[in-house]
């Protein structure tokens, strides 16, 4: 699966994950009771700042995983244009850019590892209350590998639908797709409980 | 149902979702390359109900958050919830537990009419309220400014209402144990 963390290792990936996260939670917060447009355009030139720290290759990737904001920078230009508040509009794009320049940059420094890890501190008290962690941690896994099968088995029906038809494969692709999920949760079930299931936690 | 089984279908239907973002070969209707990931919030509604539904969306988002690329078009991580369309995102898990509960209340209906109402009460209004206020907060507008926005997408999230109804029936033809709000 292709990952969404940075293709260049930066200083950092070694800062705690749980103390980025406070940051940019802090961060945030303070960026969205900021009403001044010159605090946002500093804040904004700081977020590319941290962009182009590690050098052009961060800096390009990270780039390329904001370009998808520009339709809504666009939308909120034009309309504050037109009614005659270009600042508002100005100051929510600046907004706008850092707040999810900084959220993308936690992300990009931060191993799928550390966030687990994360979060599973942050999961631990909903232990003791009784919610089954080992069960969301094995869910998550499980996630995890079956996402690319899933994806691989639906291209296969879209490619033995376009075999047999001349027409693109529509919606009706989507049942088998969804029998062949069903299917693979029981057979999965059935490994789990052959293997003891969640039984054992009781018993250990 | 065993524990086993209920976070077996949970992983596979959230696997779902994210593979139905992963195929953009489908071209729903009428020829629009709509993506199929909020017909996946939806269908898990009305197949697993509300509660295991809102699990696997809530799956979905989390590991979205977690930095996995899950959405369509391979987004992903903290950003998301930093971006104009965070509300929608956030309200995957509340929609499919609407369409759950609304399925489980219409069991009068044929299988296709209650999970079409229902994914149309759960994956389209209470996913627009959501979004739409998402929309609001993140760029400073009125409510009836933000649903102004996205009124251009409201055809097509009726649309996949239809095909849940559509598909919900289909799959309980094929695999009745498998649908909740029946069983």
């Amino acid at each position: 699966m292709i990952s969404l963390t940075s293709p260049v290792k930066t200083r950092a990936h070694g800062w705690p994950a749980g103390g980025k996260l406070l940051a940019l939670c802090l961060a945030s917060v303070a960026l969205f009771a900021a009403r001044d447009v010159w605090m946002h355009l500093l804040a904004a030139l700081g977020v590319l700042g941290l962009y182009a720290l590690p050098g052009l290759v961060f800096f390009i990737y990270g780039m390329r995983r904001l370009w998808p904001l520009w339709p809504f920078a666009a939308v909120i230009l034009l309309w504050h244009v037109f009614t005659d508040a270009a600042q508002d509009g100005v100051l929510i794009c600046f907004r706008m850019l850092s707040a999810v320049g900084l959220a993308n940059l936690v992300t990009m420094t931060t191993s799928l590892a550390g966030m687990m890890a994360t979060l599973r501190r942050v999961l631990r008290p909903f232990g003791w209350l009784g919610v089954n962690l080992r069960a969301i941690e094995l869910a998550m896994a499980m996630v995890i590998r079956f996402t690319p099968v899933l994806a691989l088995k639906g291209a296969a029906l879209t490619m033995a639908w376009r075999a047999r038809s001349r027409r693109r494969a529509g919606w009706r692709v989507i049942v088998p797709f969804m029998v062949l999920a069903i299917d693979d949760a029981d057979h999965v079930a059935e490994a789990l409980r052959a293997r003891g299931g969640f039984d054992m936690d009781r018993t250990t | 149902m065993t524990t086993e089984r209920s976070v077996a279908q949970i992983a596979l239907f959230t696997a779902l979702i994210a593979a139905l973002g992963l195929i953009p070969q489908l071209t729903l209707a009428f020829g629009v390359p709509i993506t199929a990931q909020s017909l996946g919030i939806m269908l898990c509604g009305t197949v697993l109900g509300a509660w295991r539904g809102f699990l696997a969306a809530a799956l979905f988002v989390g590991l979205v958050a977690l930095g996995l690329p899950l959405l369509a078009g391979g987004r992903g991580g903290l950003g998301v919830f930093a971006s104009p369309t965070a509300g929608f995102v956030l309200g995957f898990p509340f929609a499919a537990f609407v369409t759950g509960a609304v399925a489980e209340r219409l069991r009068g209906l044929a299988v296709g009419w209650s999970a079409g109402i229902a994914a149309l009460i759960g994956g389209v209004v209470v996913l627009y309220i959501f979004g739409i206020t998402g929309l609001a907060i993140m760029l400073d507008r009125s409510l009836s400014e933000a649903a102004l926005l996205v009124t251009a997408f409201l055809p097509g999230d009726a649309i996949k209402a239809v095909l849940a109804g559509l598909i919900t029936a289909a799959l309980y033809r094929a695999r009745p144990h498998a649908v909740a709000s029946r069983s």
